[in-house]
């Protein structure tokens, strides 16, 4: 394969469509945002949730109806990853011991069900709940201001603005489809998202990185010529990259169990993004930001590191 | 080329062998156990209790190991958790209240790795099952009976000193006192400061009315005070209801974390630890009828209780206490020898004893009553300022009379207290009494039981989705990169062995689902240093560069990159920690460790073997396997 010669695609040919693509997604993103919101979580919300489980398949309409008879009458009752296993999500409710709620919702569904086996009682109260969101919130803003912090020091400004913008991009459009499929977000889906922050800039950086260096060591003046080498010289590692990534995701996806579901739904679709935006996110600010070899006439200080 | 320093093929060997030892305890899987410790402090299981044990367990059939002494405990190892179980049940029962018997795991580590220490990861609560408690500490309850006590300072003060006030009011955190005119108020200040010093005195009152606000070191000593004690009593309480390697921490300014590893009764763990049961012992102010009690209205220096074991009928109590819960020193569950009725024996510490011996020679003849005093928190709605209602958890007291009784001789440090519902009202009143009261009421905020079966299921689940993405993983290294993806993959499967070696190393690092998931995505990540080292050894080939060049300039100028794909993903992982909870933590640890190992490997590791294979001794090689 090593003889192969490098593939050449003209990757700048279609980027102002798609540069216009990807600002409809993030404004259409934080417009569902802003009136949808995100499906929160019982960590986030507060509550209780149960999961059970049966030797049988469960009748979620009978589930429900046992619940209500308790006096639950909104509680939502979901399939939990197979047909014998169901999660009963109650909020907090008036007049209850909140500690006791998940014993009563057992016991209602006990009575009515036969062998039953009790996986899951989750109880987070309201005021944590309320403190988790905080400081989830809180720490995405922290990772992308140091990310930002991180960025400044390592480039000049233009390419530092095009790093930065893919990373809000992806991140944006991610909590975006979040919101537009109502998928869970829970603190593990929080978890995803920032070590989302973390792969989505290096993938910028990576291809920024190569961008730089032909723009100093080439004698093309073309800079769509210029990017677009750059990209093509870096394909390869950038599809490996997301390929292994992706692979061990899916493993997760399909037999990490239901916990490790949404977190692996959230990082799929964000190296997916992620992927996208290294190359397009990032070269069109490059072009949009009128990077030109100018901007590398002064000799950068960074030298290549020791070897290991 | 360069030669290839010799230490760092000693510093990747060292590191792999120190953290494969410490790996190693990890394929030795803890066994169920059941651990015996007597009640009384201190106390060993003596050798016939021993064979007493033993022996119950051969009559039920119940397969056990030979028993050990481990610290002040003894433990006997079970073949299974259902084993487990049933012992449990069984020696409880045969040796009573006198030992606590609690499930626990013995570690199977062979002795020559336990002697360097070695020991498994910590698995969390939601691998191995069991009960998660977040417990906040009712501060305000604890301010409140403060305020009280200080503002009957304040009064008794003013009484002495010969002061005439009008009132003496709580207001929140501060004691306002009206007197009657601006020369009592002067006169008042010097006085007060002295005996409450833990108020700051309020100068610029025009009135005769002097405010005296609670200090915030005071404030922050009391809290400190309260969560302390309660992490002591929960301590205790925990030890009491029998669960190994449990945890009991303080978590931020008012609340504790309790975890139960193992246990599967959530609803029993919950009412030992939310229980704020204490008793007090009173005179009850019999020189007043019933039908004044019924009126509802207590005379003055008294309550009025229900009592309830006579159809909540009304009971006058005075106020002052003889003695209360945390006096106890001792509490055991008993019957009583004529009635067969459960009682509890109840033994006080000095102070109680006497007290209750000083009340008690005044008062024979006359009755004396058990108080029963618990919290509790129910959810309430309320409009907050924005108008939205939102449910916040209020504390209600529940205080009743279980015990009516005349004292017929002088009480001393011993006693008894009747008029329990059932034996389990008693043995549970006996275990609240002995694990001492709680200091401030505490309610549950946060709360997660695992059952053991999902524990197993997802150990399970993480191990094969890990097994999984890795076996793909080096397919497709082996399929893209050949003999160069088969070093990486050797290096990744060394990443492998220091992550869970260096997770076994600290002790404080727990493995969770999360955690498992945080292995899973550096194991795909980490190769990706290996495909940007290998794309640019790729590259230099096709520009003509020989074989040992492209390797030198490969290794050399891939290595900021991989830094900076590094150092972004360390800095996500320090902001989870700092952020996240208990198993979201779990991911950060091990993205983190994962990361540093995989640079280690990948950087260090890879360069090893490439050049044991293409490097000095071997021939020039003419092409490269990549």
């Amino acid at each position: 394969m090593s003889k192969a010669p490098a593939k050449h695609i003209n990757f700048m040919a279609p980027r102002k469509v798609l540069g216009i693509l990807s600002i409809a997604l993030v404004v259409i993103s934080i417009a569902l945002l802003a009136t949808r919101g995100l499906n929160l979580g019982l960590d986030f919300t507060g509550g209780t949730s149960v999961v059970v489980k049966s030797e049988q398949d469960l009748d979620l309409d009978q589930v429900r109806g046992a619940v209500a008879e308790r006096g639950f009458s909104d509680a939502i009752v979901q399939q939990y990853g197979s047909a014998r296993e169901v999660s009963i999500r109650v909020a907090p409710t008036e007049g209850v011991e909140a500690d006791q709620v998940g014993g009563m919702v057992f016991e209602a569904v006990n009575a009515e069900i036969d062998n039953l086996e009790l996986l899951k009682v989750e109880f987070v109260g309201p005021q944590v709940g309320d403190e988790l969101r905080d400081q989830s919130g809180l720490a995405m803003l922290m990772a992308l201001g140091l990310m930002l912090v991180y960025v400044w020091f390592r480039f000049t400004n233009k390419f530092g603005v095009a790093t930065v913008a893919a990373l809000l991009h992806d991140v944006i459009i991610v909590l975006g489809l979040f919101s537009l499929l109502q998928w869970h977000f829970d603190l593990t889906v929080l978890a995803a998202i920032l070590a989302l922050i973390g792969y989505s800039l290096n993938d910028s950086i990576v291809v920024a990185d190569r961008i730089r260096e032909n723009f100093r060591n080439t004698r093309e003046t073309d800079p769509e010529k210029i990017v677009n080498d750059a990209i093509n010289e870096m394909l390869n590692r950038t599809i490996n990259t997301s390929v292994t990534t992706a692979l061990v995701l899916l493993a997760l996806f399909f037999f990490g169990g239901e916990v490790m579901r949404s977190f692996s739904e959230a990082l799929l679709v964000g190296i997916v993004v992620g992927t996208y935006s290294s190359i397009y996110v990032v070269a069109n600010l490059i072009f949009t930001l009128n990077v030109t070899k100018e901007d590398f006439l002064v000799v950068e200080k960074e030298e290549i590191d020791e070897m290991p | 080329m360069t030669r290839y320093p010799r230490w760092k093929f000693f510093l990747l060997l060292a590191v792999l062998l120190g953290c494969g030892l410490y790996a190693l305890p990890n394929l030795y899987p803890d066994v169920p156990a059941i651990q015996i410790s007597a009640n009384d402090a201190g106390g060993q299981v003596p050798v016939p209790v021993r064979d007493r044990v033993l022996g119950a367990l051969d009559d039920a059939g119940i397969e056990h190991g030979e028993g050990e002494t481990i610290n002040n405990s003894w433990m006997v190892r079970l073949e299974s958790t259902d084993a487990q179980l049933r012992a449990r049940e069984r020696i409880s029962s045969l040796l009573g209240e006198e030992y606590v018997v609690a499930l626990n795991l013995a570690p199977t580590t062979p002795d020559w790795l336990r002697a360097v220490g070695a020991s498994p990861m910590n698995l969390g609560l939601d691998l191995r099952g069991g009960v998660h408690f977040l417990l906040q500490v009712d501060m305000a309850t604890v301010i409140e009976q403060r305020m009280d006590a200080w503002s009957g300072q304040a009064k008794l003060t003013l009484r002495n000193e010969g002061i005439r006030y009008r009132s003496v009011d709580i207001e929140g955190q501060k004691l306002v006192i009206t007197l009657d005119d601006q020369i009592a108020a002067d006169a008042a200040r010097a006085p007060l400061r002295t005996a409450l010093p833990e108020f700051t005195l309020d100068q610029s009152e025009e009135r005769p009315r002097l405010t005296l606000t609670l200090n915030q070191s005071t404030l922050d000593e009391l809290q400190d005070y309260a969560v302390d004690q309660n992490r002591t009593a929960l301590n205790n309480r925990v030890n009491e209801l029998g669960v190994g390697n449990a945890v009991v921490q303080r978590q931020g300014a008012d609340r504790i974390v309790v975890q139960l590893p193992g246990v599967q009764d959530a609803s029993q763990a919950r009412r030992i630890l939310g229980r704020t049961a204490t008793l007090e012992f009173r005179l009850v102010a019999d020189q007043y009828s019933s039908s004044r009690a019924s009126t509802g209205i207590a005379p003055p220096g008294t309550e009025i209780f229900p009592f309830k074991s006579q159809n909540d009928r009304p009971v006058i109590l005075e106020k002052s206490k003889i003695a209360t819960g945390d006096q106890v020193t001792n509490a055991q569950m008993g019957f009583d020898q004529q009635s067969g009725t459960p009682q509890v024996n109840v033994e006080l510490d000095s102070t109680g004893a006497r007290s209750m011996q000083r009340v008690t020679s005044k008062n024979v003849g006359n009755p004396m009553s058990v108080l029963f005093i618990e919290t509790k928190t129910v959810m309430k709605t309320v409009e907050d300022e924005d108008g939205e209602r939102r449910q916040v958890p209020e504390s209600t007291t529940d205080q009743y009379v279980i015990n009516v009784a005349t004292i017929q001789d002088t009480l001393g440090s011993r006693f008894r207290i009747t008029g329990l519902d059932s034996p389990a009202e008693a043995s549970e009143l006996a275990l609240l009494l002995r694990a001492g009261s709680l200091a401030a009421p505490v309610t549950i905020v946060e709360e997660r039981t695992i059952g053991p079966s999902l524990g197993q299921e997802n150990i399970e689940a993480g191990l094969k989705s890990m097994a999984l993405g890795m076996a793909l993983v080096l397919l497709f290294m082996v399929i893209w990169y050949k003999v160069f993806g088969l070093f990486a993959n050797v290096a990744l499967l060394g990443n492998l062995v220091i992550i869970v070696g260096v997770m076994s190393l600290i002790p404080g690092a727990t493995l969770t689902l999360p955690g498992i998931a945080g292995i899973v995505l550096t194991v795909g990540m980490a190769v990706d240093a290996n495909v940007l080292i290998y794309e640019r050894i790729r590259e230099e080939l096709r520009n003509g560069r020989r074989p040992r060049e492209a390797i030198e300039e490969g290794y050399g100028r891939a290595f900021t990159t991989i830094l900076d794909a590094n150092i972004t993903t360390m800095i996500v992982a320090v902001i989870l920690f700092s952020a996240g909870t208990g198993s979201v933590q779990g991911f950060a640890v091990t993205l983190f460790i994962g990361i540093l190992s995989s640079m280690f490997t990948a950087i260090i590791g890879t360069r090893a073997l490439v050049e044991m294979t293409y490097g000095r001794g071997a021939r020039a090689p003419a092409k490269l396997s990549i």
